[in-house]
């Protein structure tokens, strides 16, 4: 080093710029990395799901079909109750929009019924002079909306003095896609109720498991292990026939997803102990504990939400089972019963290898459960991935 | 090996006992019992049921006596070998039974296997080839196999057989070998029954089979033993399986705990729909029935079932794995 220019001696001209100086300008973000540092976890989480393609492409599916809950009554071309004393075991009707070769919009034939009086088959052929359009927005049958009004305005409703019965009808005449649309509600609040069960158990005791430690987590753990020793639709089953005959339909339907709920939260709460565990250990629960804050308030306040993100994920996951638990219970007879009318309930009439050679239609009912089970799963598998958004 | 098999063994005790208990308790749930249910039914026909004779059957039956007498009664009973009395048959419990509970082992251990034969080869192709469209087809027809509803598949299968084939695949053997003595005949009859409830049984364990054992694979072949031993120059068949492979193997022993309770349960309501000689159709008559001992019976022998299967599977594990071995537990 140089000494300093003697005192009194001229200065060397050199730059100096009069910007404004900022000591963190090398630390300074870029709006975009800014969005992506301060974004919540969930914000951070949805990010990750939206990229997870099929997993939004199920969830909207989801959506969907849980909007139809809300207005099956306005969806569904019938009432679930309606008998066509003369359409009984019909086929389904196509939708058409030529006749002869005129644009006539959407519109269905109607049957020629006649016995065949060999095999005592009901022959149903399309009429191909009957043309009977569709109406849409119209007066059909009268319906009490969810017990609170009565409407008659429908989605679609069959031509005056027509018929329209786009997924048949089933042994008495009903329209199987109304029912259908019924079933909807039942099946899909099957799973809902059943899951808000089994995750209020698998919190408690994960939770008490996870945070006390000790015999306590042993006694329930042990119990866990034998629980899922049983094999889960047998003990369904048995369960379900403990239900008293004499309760109403309404009972045996919270009956049954108690039911379900009931065996369904061990791997819930294997979940949560496990990560209680791993983060009772933390720095911010000590913490916590220090300040005297109590064991409940440790768990639901600062590691609870920690981990919520899991939960829900592998919640969503065990959805599905419960969907096709509800379906095989009712299916044997043993779950819902009529006139309470799952996806399950339909395919009970689907038991016996008649019912598909001669009623395939009746079957129809396991479309619904294929595509749910399936989105519950590309849903769950995506929210799991989503749930870690720290990694990569 | 020897001390941990002890220990192990040991564990199962409590474990079935607490079975037994909670199996008790399910089976006495249903209010009332067969017998007034029977009485109720010999008046509607009109019989004459004297209280004499009511009583003589409440006896007889021990429902006189306390619930937990009944309990310890039913369990010394089956520790001897006697499982009550069927009141709908009229018979013992183990007479009614007969080969249906061999049948169930026969049938889920077939399952298992088929399971295991099928998900390997397929989940080490979609490891290897990950994002191929081979892959994804793979999964998808996996997760169908999962979403299905078995029964359905069982129907529909048995439609199809009896359409293309003209036979009849209900049942698990040729009408001339019911409720006949073991023969190999007999057993050959089984053994060409057995595939269509296997392969319905087993599509819905399949698909998560792959996943694990694809998952798990991935894993292993991303770790760094792999890029040297590719670096060393070793073919690349051969490097799959010297390590990888057996890594990720453990799944398939481990497993077995939650694939069984998931066999036998989806046997129960594939073996109503094709009836089969299994536990699946008396199960669900008894459970109608009130038939409690039968009912309860079955429900100890699902369980103790997977309770037995874990049991091996944690053995095995144990001999293939050492780091269970030293630890005294097995993961699951």
């Amino acid at each position: 080093m140089t000494a300093d220019p003697a005192p009194g001696g001229t200065r060397l001209a050199h730059f100096v710029s009069d910007a404004p100086f900022n000591p963190y300008s090398v630390e300074a973000m870029s709006p975009e990395q800014e969005r992506y540092y301060l974004a919540s976890q969930w914000r951070m989480m949805w990010w990750k799901l939206r990229k997870h393609r099929l997993a939004v492409i199920s969830g909207v599916v989801l959506l969907l079909m849980y909007d139809t809950i809300l207005m099956s009554e306005f969806l569904a071309p019938y009432d679930l109750q309606t008998r066509h004393t003369s359409f009984i075991f019909a086929p389904p009707q196509a939708v058409h929009l030529f006749h002869d070769g005129r644009l006539v919009g959407p519109f269905v034939y109607g049957f020629d019924y006649h016995l065949n009086m060999e095999n005592l088959r009901r022959e149903y052929l399309p009429n191909h002079g009957q043309v009977q359009p569709l109406r849409f927005f119209c007066a059909g049958d009268t319906y009490s909306y969810l017990g609170l009004f009565e409407a008659r305005f429908h989605l679609m409703c069959p031509a005056a003095g027509g018929t329209l019965f786009l997924l048949g009808t089933d042994r008495l005449g009903r329209d199987v896609l109304s029912r259908l649309i019924y079933g909807t509600r039942i099946s899909l609040t099957v799973g809902l109720f059943g899951i808000t069960i089994s995750f209020l158990l698998g919190i408690v005791f994960g939770g008490i498991s996870g945070y006390y430690g000790g015999w306590l987590d042993n006694l329930i753990q042990r119990f866990i292990e034998i629980i899922r020793s049983f094999p889960e639709l047998p003990l369904w089953m048995a369960l379900s026939a403990a239900l008293p005959i004499n309760w109403n339909p309404i009972m045996i339907y919270f009956g049954i997803t108690i039911i379900l709920g009931l065996l369904d939260w061990t791997g819930l709460a294997r979940a949560v102990r496990s990560k209680l565990l791993a983060l009772r250990e933390e720095d911010f629960a000590t913490a916590a504990l220090l300040m005297g804050a109590s064991p409940s308030r440790i768990i639901g306040r600062h590691l609870l939400p920690s981990f919520m993100s899991h939960l829900i994920a592998s919640a969503t996951l065990s959805v599905p089972s419960m969907i096709l638990g509800e379906t095989a219970l009712s299916f044997l007879g043993l779950g819902l019963r009529p006139p309470i009318t799952s996806w399950g309930v339909l395919l009970n009439e689907a038991q016996n290898i008649n019912v598909v050679a001669l009623y395939p239609w009746l079957m129809f009912p396991v479309v619904p459960v294929i595509v749910v089970v399936l989105a519950f799963n590309f849903l769950g598998d995506g929210l799991r991935d989503a749930a870690d958004p720290y990694k990569n | 090996m020897l001390a941990y098999t002890v220990n192990r063994m040991l564990i199962m005790i409590p474990t079935l006992l607490a079975i037994s208990v909670i199996t008790f308790i399910i089976i006495q749930l249903p209010p009332g019992d067969y017998l007034s249910t029977y009485v109720a039914e010999l008046q509607s026909q009109g019989e004459k049921v004297s209280a004499e004779r009511i009583e003589f059957l409440r006896e007889q039956y021990g429902f006189d006596r306390p619930l937990y007498e009944q309990y310890f009664v039913w369990l010394f009973g089956m520790l001897q070998g006697d499982f009550g009395y069927s009141f709908e048959y009229n018979l013992p419990v183990s007479a009614v039974v007969g080969d249906r509970l061999w049948l169930t082992v026969i049938v889920s251990f077939a399952t298992v296997i088929f399971t295991w034969v099928v998900s390997f080869p397929i989940g080490v192709y979609s490891a290897t080839h990950q994002y191929s469209a081979a892959d994804y087809t793979l999964t998808l027809i996996g997760f169908l196999g999962l979403a299905t509803p078995n029964f359905l598949l069982a129907l529909v299968l048995l439609y199809f057989a009896n359409v293309t084939f003209g036979t009849s695949i209900g049942g698990l053997m040729d009408p001339q070998f019911i409720d006949q003595p073991w023969t190999w005949g007999k057993l050959g009859s089984v053994l060409e029954h057995l595939w269509v409830p296997v392969i319905v049984i087993g599509t819905s364990g399949t698909a998560g089979m792959i996943r694990r054992l694809r998952a798990n694979l991935l894993d292993e072949l991303q770790k760094q033993y792999v890029t040297t031993g590719r670096a060393k120059g070793l073919p690349p068949f051969r490097l799959l399986v010297k390590y990888p492979l057996r890594m990720s193997l453990n799944p398939f022993i481990a497993d077995i705990g939650n694939l069984l309770p998931q066999i036998v349960s989806g046997a129960a309501i594939v073996s109503v729909v094709l009836s089969l000689p299994t536990t699946g159709p008396m199960l669900l008559s008894a459970l109608r029935s009130q038939d409690m001992y039968l009912a309860g019976s079955f429900l100890m022998f699902l369980a103790l079932l997977t309770v037995i299967g874990v049991f091996f599977s944690d053995l095995l594990l144990a001999a293939l794995d050492p780091r269970i071995r030293l630890q005294g537990g097995a993961t699951r």
